[in-house]
């Protein structure tokens, strides 16, 4: 079986898995990284949304082969340390979770939206595309606005 | 040794323990409490201590050394923020912290009341829960009074520690022992009146929210326990669908893979992995029967429910008629966190853990599969990512413990995203005829008639299917709206169903979802045709003040009748239940008729009191979003048999492109009891989309959803 090492919320890891095992597999089923959730394994609820060298992607379509040697971000290793990160920061102040099981890629999403885009209009924020059941999405738009006056 | 501590309607009993351990009954009904009989548990001795596992149906506390006041909550918490409402009962009436406040969710249990449903897990706790930590409050002052040697009514109680005049101070947990030994308290066990409430009625983060953004915050698929190795199962293309023939020989030979098993839904394949899982999957050559509604599309649903509408009774003499026909497709539930179950079966045991609103009848449906005593099975409850009704169904924990047991391994059970929209469970799909009759001006006599979809059970009956609770019998035969929220002279209606082999389940509102929204469309059409304003209408013929109350504040803060550019419109409408009413004005941007956009909504609710504004106010967001979502867009097709969508691609639950760009809640302000909330929001926002759909495009919506 090949093995494939990259960097996973700033630790090296080796991981052995066939080569077109999705990330978010080996996330969760190898190493035991379970903040990244499965909602559809097809890219479509974006409820595994992580990031890869700091740019945004769905870890279920994202297979292992193509992050050897690369920096992969998910939830955990968003804050520092105790700190949370400014998104996180803003989504426990607005209480935008319910059941909170998109909110994992709900915040990884509205990172990579900030980090590119600083100042979201609303149309930027509707491009967001990852599914809340709950229904939580007003809070994370007045979440996003937050993080992004905060800076 | 326990005794009656409460006049009131709260029995608590002292529990036998080295630690503080106080516990209320729950019974089905609140009020049921009164009079209980002491149960074996009260008899005990103190030094048979511990109520660990011995709950039943007792809603415990406990304080310990570590100064955590520990309450095991017989109710799952599935994103509708129970265990911090309790939490903040719990914070209220003991002066603790809310942070030193723990609300894990109590295993089932085998007596008492543990259903998470009907939007009553509020208003069935909120006596017992407060009438608990006061009993606790009161033992834990008597005890610190006799330590000091003062006199216990000039002690007061804040964050989690009881303090002295003179500024010495202890912990709770340090006084937990000693409190266990207090029978008759010196002060007060008695709630604090609401006037002097602190914690209910703030506005209050989630007890859990910080461990749901740093990821820490655990479902099902998450766990690691028992060594249990993920699973999925191959299903058929239609619904019901059964295998003739499998050939295994591809997928067993493949790496990761542990067994292969038959199991009543089709092929379960156990894996190292999900990855390994999903590709044997994919490898396995099944041979399907087509299941019993194979010949059947939408079209032919549609007809036969219309034709199980049974007929409108004779019309008023003289009367005119407003009329209408309406149809709702099925609708998934389709909870973020798909079904997940880990079965550990061993043959004289068996342990299981997922997210479960019915774990009572969970525990006795996977015993009764397994073939164990129900007293050999132990149910884990688990926070569930999203429920909206089908979490009261434990199907997939049934076929966990039934592949757990053929493979004789631990399992976790995942089903994918496509076996969760395509197997069901739906909400079902109704048809429903209203006629509004008026004279004079007046509406003198209103008849809603409708079918809906009935489960029928062609052959393995309800329990391998999964359980139906209460709820979803009620689901199964809706009877038509008589709560009489208008004065609209005589009520009258019917209802009828068409069975069929679908696995249905209540889905958030259950009947009212549809029965409501129709109805209240009707009304807005009858207000046209009497040439009135949809608001001034209603406020006119509700009758109940509330709900005035309710339609007047949407229609104050939310400019009711400002102007608009072509294509846009308000649309407002109102619904009662639970003990709560809510009203709903949203306005639509429907310049695009086939892309309509929810551009605002205010809602406006009375609850009684509001444990937790906050929490309420999600509650009602959430529904709002439902209601857009089953309104416009999102929905079932049935196309021979086989549900026709798969993921979120095509059931097209709304997205942040679909909400609202302005939301706002108003709560009347109320010190009644709490009422029901979970749930409540849903009609009102479905028939508030719809109204205004209908008045920004000049058209009257019947069938929905409406971009289909």
């Amino acid at each position: 079986m090949p093995s494939y090492s990259f960097v996973l919320n700033g630790k090296p890891v080796t991981v052995e898995a066939p080569a077109d095992m999705p990330l978010l597999w080996v996330l969760r089923d190898l190493l035991n990284v379970t903040g990244p959730k499965y909602g559809c394994g097809v890219g479509v609820c974006r409820a595994c949304t992580s990031h890869l060298d700091g740019g945004e992607i769905q870890p279920c379509v994202v297979p292992v082969a193509d992050c050897a040697g690369r920096r992969v971000t998910t939830i955990e290793g968003l804050a520092d340390g105790d700190t949370l990160h400014p998104v996180q920061q803003a989504w426990l102040d607005c209480d935008v979770a319910q059941c909170g099981f998109c909110q994992p890629g709900q915040i990884m999403a509205a990172v990579a939206l900030l980090k590119k885009t600083p100042r979201p209009t609303d149309a930027a924020i509707d491009r967001i595309e990852n599914v809340c059941r709950c229904g939580t999405y007003s809070r994370i738009r007045e979440a996003i606005k937050k993080a992004s006056a905060d800076g | 040794m326990a005794r009656q501590l409460s006049r009131r309607k709260f029995v608590v009993y002292s529990l036998a323990a080295s630690t503080l351990t106080v516990a209320a009954p729950l019974g089905c009904d609140p009020s049921t409490a009164e009079g209980i009989e002491p149960t074996a548990a009260d008899r005990r001795r103190p030094s048979d201590v511990l109520v660990t596992g011995t709950d039943e149906e007792m809603l415990v506390l406990e304080v310990t050394a570590a100064n955590k006041v520990v309450v095991r909550l017989p109710r799952v918490e599935v994103g509708q923020g129970v265990t911090t409402a309790v939490a903040m009962m719990i914070a209220e009436e003991l002066d603790a912290r809310l942070v030193d406040v723990d609300i894990p969710l109590a295993e089932a249990r085998t007596k008492g009341n543990q259903y998470t449903g009907g939007s009553n897990s509020v208003s069935s706790l909120y006596g017992p829960a407060r009438q608990l930590a006061a009993t606790a409050r009161a033992k834990l002052v008597t005890a610190a009074a006799r330590r000091w040697h003062v006199p216990a009514r000039s002690l007061r109680t804040r964050d989690t520690r009881v303090i002295a005049p003179d500024g010495r101070s202890a912990t709770f947990g340090s006084l937990t022992a000693s409190a266990a030994r207090i029978h008759r308290p010196s002060v007060s066990s008695r709630p604090k009146p609401a006037s002097r409430h602190r914690v209910i009625g703030r506005p209050t983060t989630r007890i859990d929210a910080r461990d749901i953004v740093t990821g820490k915050a655990t479902y099902a698929g998450d766990l690691t326990v028992a060594g249990a190795k993920p699973t999925v199962v191959a299903r058929p293309p239609t619904l019901g669908g059964t295998v003739v023939s499998v050939d295994d020989r591809a997928a067993r030979a493949m790496p990761g893979v542990h067994a292969v098993v038959k199991v009543a839904g089709g092929v379960a394949v156990v894996a190292d992995s999900f990855h390994h899982a999903f590709k044997a999957r994919d490898a396995l050559r099944i041979t399907w029967a087509p299941g019993p509604l194979a010949s059947l599309s939408d079209a032919a649903i549609r007809s036969r429910l219309r034709a199980a509408v049974p007929r409108l009774g004779t019309a008023p003499r003289g009367s005119a008629q407003t009329e209408g026909e309406f149809e709702f497709a099925f609708v998934s539930h389709a909870p973020m966190e798909v079904l997940t179950a880990v079965a550990d079966v061993r043959p004289g045991r068996a342990e299981i853990w997922f997210s479960s609103q019915t774990p009572m009848d969970a525990r006795d449906s996977i015993a009764a599969a397994v073939g164990l005593p129900t007293s050999k099975v132990r149910v884990h409850v688990m926070r569930g990512g999203g429920s909206f009704g089908r979490r009261l169904n434990y199907d997939a924990a049934i076929e966990a413990a039934l592949i757990s047991k053929a493979a004789r391994r631990p399992v976790k059970l995942m089903w994918s995203r496509a076996d969760d929209i395509r197997h069901g469970r739906m909400r079902p799909a109704s048809h429903h005829r209203i006629r509004a009759s008026h004279a004079r001006g007046r509406v003198v006599a209103f008849a809603h008639s409708m079918a809906s979809v009935s489960e029928a059970y062609p052959e393995s009956g309800a329990t391998a299917q999964g359980g139906v609770t209460p709820a979803v019998a009620r689901a199964a035969n809706p009877l038509p709206s008589d709560s009489g929220l208008y004065n609209f002279g005589r009520l009258s209606g019917n209802s009828g169903s068409v069975e069929l082999a679908i696995p249905l389940g209540a889905w958030r509102s259950v009947d009212s979802g549809t029965m409501r929204t129709a109805e209240e469309i009707v009304v807005d059409e009858v207000a046209r045709s009497l040439g009135r304003d949809p608001v001034a209408f209603r406020r006119t013929t509700l009758r109940n003040k509330s709900v005035k109350a309710v339609l007047d504040k949407v229609a104050t803060t939310g400019h009711w009748g400002r102007p608009l550019p072509a294509g846009q419109a308000q649309g407002v409408a109102v619904h009662e239940e639970y003990g709560s009413c809510v009203a709903c004005l949203v306005e639509v941007n429907a310049t695009d008729p086939k892309n309509p956009r929810v551009t605002r909504a205010v809602v406006a609710a009375d609850v009684g009191t509001a444990v937790n504004p906050r929490g309420l106010e999600a509650q009602l967001m959430g529904t709002v979003i439902d209601g857009i979502s089953t309104v416009l867009q999102a929905g079932l097709h049935i196309d021979r048999g086989t549900v026709r969508e798969s993921s979120y691609a095509d059931f097209h639950y709304a997205r942040q492109r679909h909400a609202p760009l302005h939301f706002e809640v108003h709560l009347i302000p109320s010190r009644r009891e709490p009422g029901g909330a979970g749930e409540l929001g849903v009609p009102a926002a479905a028939g508030a989309v719809a109204n205004a759909y209908a008045r920004a495009t000049g058209t009257k919506p019947r069938r929905f959803p409406l971009t289909f």
